[in-house]
């Protein structure tokens, strides 16, 4: 019958449609971002940092990077605490992605230091050997920010003309700094979610000659980008005649430091940790 | 013989052409990028970079190409079906200029870096209202032609029109809300978890009402006019659509499986998502039932060719995306290449397989001509078949193969492999992937050589036979 009244067809196809549409997409506002969900600590974005996401959201980087660490052993070991939708309040978009051709970036904020991101976005691939990452050296340009007033405004964020002053001689890399070290930072967890260390700590590599090959692999692949080819130091320290024990470095390496290296329990695991361990202790300068 | 029977078909021809080209810039951009993801040195910063480009080429390819043609054959059907003229040809043509004019606009404004973000509905609030405009004037286009139509019974075609005509009209000012700043930025309306599941309501929704019910009254119009032979059951039809439009809308979340949303927004889309192999294949089983005692034509006639192969992969894609809407294949393969050889297994496959077959059907006949070569039409097809398995195949084996080691723990129970050592060994599928990016602009030349030729002809035809 409906298929000669076109009127009435059309307004049973729209009341069809908004079925599913009222139960899962309307009425789940009344549980997100429900304040009992809200976490005191997430707070909004300076205004450098909200410059630095609308950087993101203008070279598209969500194209390639996911914000979103999901409840699974491969991502929570990989990159740190599941997301909380309560971290998420002051994301005007949301930014979780859909794709992950580079790591996810929900825990960036703090993994490494400044000197490391600008030195990756300038030259990916002389931090990462083999990335896929376009280069982004003409972020040296500096900063416009003469929407930046108007951007706190219509997103309701508290600043001063403080903040505002600071965007002065700043450049958009710094920007895009300023917002990588916020994300996902501001929940403690890298304080109470480091990887714990357990049992007595021996290195089971003593003085075997036989896995330092192994160990000078894995150091290239994972430490080189900071600490140099030849241990000679870089964005990180110079590692040469390291003379902390075995079980110091080990704790190092992998738990990471409050100084800015990450830990790499995660990636490289006890094993493999050891043998960059014992690599590292046995190189000295001539 | 179409202009005594009064129907508007200067507007679809437009309509056509212009689809065709922006579909063109869809695929050049797809393999320009798809080269970017192998060897990133061919990233060309600021403007022509992966980030910026791919919007371009999902723009392009779901609205340039998609909903191009889509308005065309939307107007070339509803006239036949109705068995009346457009209702304002004026207003279509106006609309024509418009679509055109905001899809070159999308394409600018997004190389500088203008973007919302939110997938498939990045473009800044400029745009994306006068894609409101157009759009509004074709819904009103479409719905008056239906209502002064000539023929009472409106077929199953028409049913599928007008729920895509309300349902991205619902989808697209919703997920479009924004706090503006500026003519070139501004903010979605709404915040972290609930910006994400109106996004992916939205964005899943983009599938339903894009790429499904438009192919699906194209697929329903087409195939039986070349065949020959009506369409196998309308009471199939009928049951389909309704469960389709109704159960899409729920399936939105399966896109944030294990996301910070609320589990049971989660469970229901993941319920939905598998429900709908039912609806959807009855449209498959009704184009393969209308072809008992007609299976020849798969050999004879090239047109059946797409329309079969289109619903076919219609088929496979319809079962593999419930599969990926399970939690823990979810957990596995998302965010990996998987998606994107299933996105490419639908619109290259099924949306665009029908898409061809349209316009072979349709131009010819607009022109008052015979196609002009039979033989490059299946050079086409070959070679979009063959590309687009490429790119699909070798997408699903890389995306299973990053997400085994992306999983894989040591006896300690730490993780094997870092991401990077992963990605690296993704990179030859990166290659396969453009090749078949390759093979099919190919195809995609082809055709568009064929269908040169064939107007050029038309064009010839008539100047030799003054009327």
């Amino acid at each position: 019958m409906i298929e000669k009244k076109p009127i009435v067809f059309l307004l049973l196809a729209t009341a069809t449609i908004l079925v599913g549409t009222v139960i899962t997409m309307v009425v789940p506002f009344r549980w997100i971002n429900d304040p009992k969900l809200a976490i005191a600590s997430v707070k909004p974005y300076t205004p450098l940092q909200l410059e630095g996401r609308d950087i993101y959201i203008r070279e598209g980087c969500n194209n390639c990077h996911t914000q979103t660490v999901r409840p699974l052993l491969s991502d929570v070991e990989r990159y740190g605490e599941y997301s909380k939708s309560g971290e998420f309040v002051y994301d005007q978009p949301f930014l979780w992605g859909s794709r992950r051709n580079g790591p996810d970036l929900a825990r960036i904020g703090g993994k490494y230091p400044d000197a490391w991101h600008v030195k990756h976005m300038k030259d990916p691939r002389s931090m990462v050997p083999r990335s896929n990452m376009p280069a982004y050296a003409f972020m040296n340009q500096p900063l416009d920010s003469s929407l930046s007033e108007r951007k706190m405004k219509a997103l309701n964020f508290p600043y001063t003309q403080a903040d505002l002053d600071a965007l002065k001689g700043k450049t958009e890399l710094d920007a895009m700094v300023a917002y990588l070290q916020k994300v996902g930072n501001d929940i403690p967890w890298r304080k109470t979610g480091r990887a714990a260390v357990l049992g007595e700590l021996k290195n089971p590599y003593q003085d075997n000659m036989s896995v330092l090959p192994e160990g000078k692999k894995l150091y290239s692949e994972h430490c080189a980008q900071c600490h140099g080819e030849g241990l000679k130091g870089e964005v990180g320290p110079d590692l040469r005649d390291m003379d902390k024990p075995d079980a110091a470095v080990f704790g190092i390496i992998y738990s990471g430091t409050q100084a800015g290296m990450p830990g790499f329990g995660d990636s490289l695991g006890k094993d493999r940790t050891w043998k960059v361990v014992t690599y590292i202790k046995s190189v000295h300068r001539r | 013989m179409n202009q005594q029977e009064g129907y508007a078909d200067d507007v679809v021809k437009g309509f056509i052409t212009w689809s065709m080209v922006w579909g063109l810039v869809a695929v050049l951009v797809g393999v320009l990028i798809s080269f970017q993801i192998a060897f990133p040195q061919l990233n060309l910063p600021p403007y022509l970079t992966y980030g910026r480009l791919r919007p371009i080429h999902t723009n392009a390819g779901i609205f340039g190409w998609g909903i191009g043609s889509f308005m065309a054959f939307f107007y070339y059907i509803t006239q036949r079906l109705t068995r009346t003229g457009i209702w304002s040809p004026g207003l279509a043509r106006v609309q024509l200029w418009l679509f055109n004019l905001a899809i070159a606009l999308a394409a600018v404004t997004l190389a500088l870096g203008m973007n919302r973000s939110k997938e498939y509905a990045e473009l800044e609030w400029p745009v994306a209202s006068l894609v409101v405009v157009v759009w509004v004037i074709f819904a009103v286009n479409i719905v008056m032609t239906i209502v002064k139509r000539r023929e009472e019974q409106m077929y199953i075609s028409l049913w599928y029109i007008l729920a895509t005509l309300v349902g991205v009209a619902v989808l697209y000012l919703v997920n479009n809300a924004s706090i503006p700043v500026s003519l070139t930025k501004s903010y979605s309306a709404y915040a972290g978890a609930n910006d994400a599941n109106v996004q992916w309501w939205y964005g899943h929704n983009a599938v339903a009402m894009v790429l499904t019910t438009p192919p699906l009254a194209i697929f329903y119009y087409f195939l039986p006019k070349a065949t020959g032979v009506p369409i196998y059951s309308h009471r199939m039809g009928v049951i389909a659509f309704w469960s389709l439009i109704f159960m899409y809308l729920w399936t939105g979340a399966h896109h944030l499986l294990w996301a910070p949303v609320p589990d049971w927004v989660q469970t229901l889309a993941m319920a939905f998502s598998v429900m709908l192999i039912a609806p959807s294949w009855a449209a498959v089983f009704n184009g393969y039932f209308s072809m008992n005692g007609q299976w020849h034509q798969m050999r004879e006639n090239y047109l059946v060719k797409f329309l079969i192969f289109g619903i076919t992969f219609y088929g496979a894609q319809t079962l593999q995306g419930p599969s990926q809407s399970i939690r823990t294949f979810s957990a596995f393969i998302h965010f990996t290449d998987w998606v994107p050889g299933h996105v490419h297994m639908g619109t290259l496959g099924w949306v665009s397989l029908v898409l061809f077959a349209a316009i072979y059907y349709t131009l010819p006949r607009i022109y008052g001509t015979e196609i002009y070569s039979i033989r490059l039409a299946n050079i086409h097809f070959w070679l979009v078949l063959t590309g687009q398995l490429m790119f699909s195949i070798s997408m699903w084996i890389a995306g299973v193969q990053q997400a085994a080691m992306l999983n894989a723990t040591n006896p300690d129970g730490s993780l094997h492999y870092s991401f990077m050592e992963t990605m690296i060994e993704i990179y030859p599928y990166w290659h396969i992937r453009a090749l078949g990016g390759v093979v099919y602009l190919a195809g995609l030349c082809v055709f568009l050589y064929n269908i040169w030729k064939t107007v050029a002809g038309a064009k010839t035809q008539g100047a030799a036979q003054p009327a």
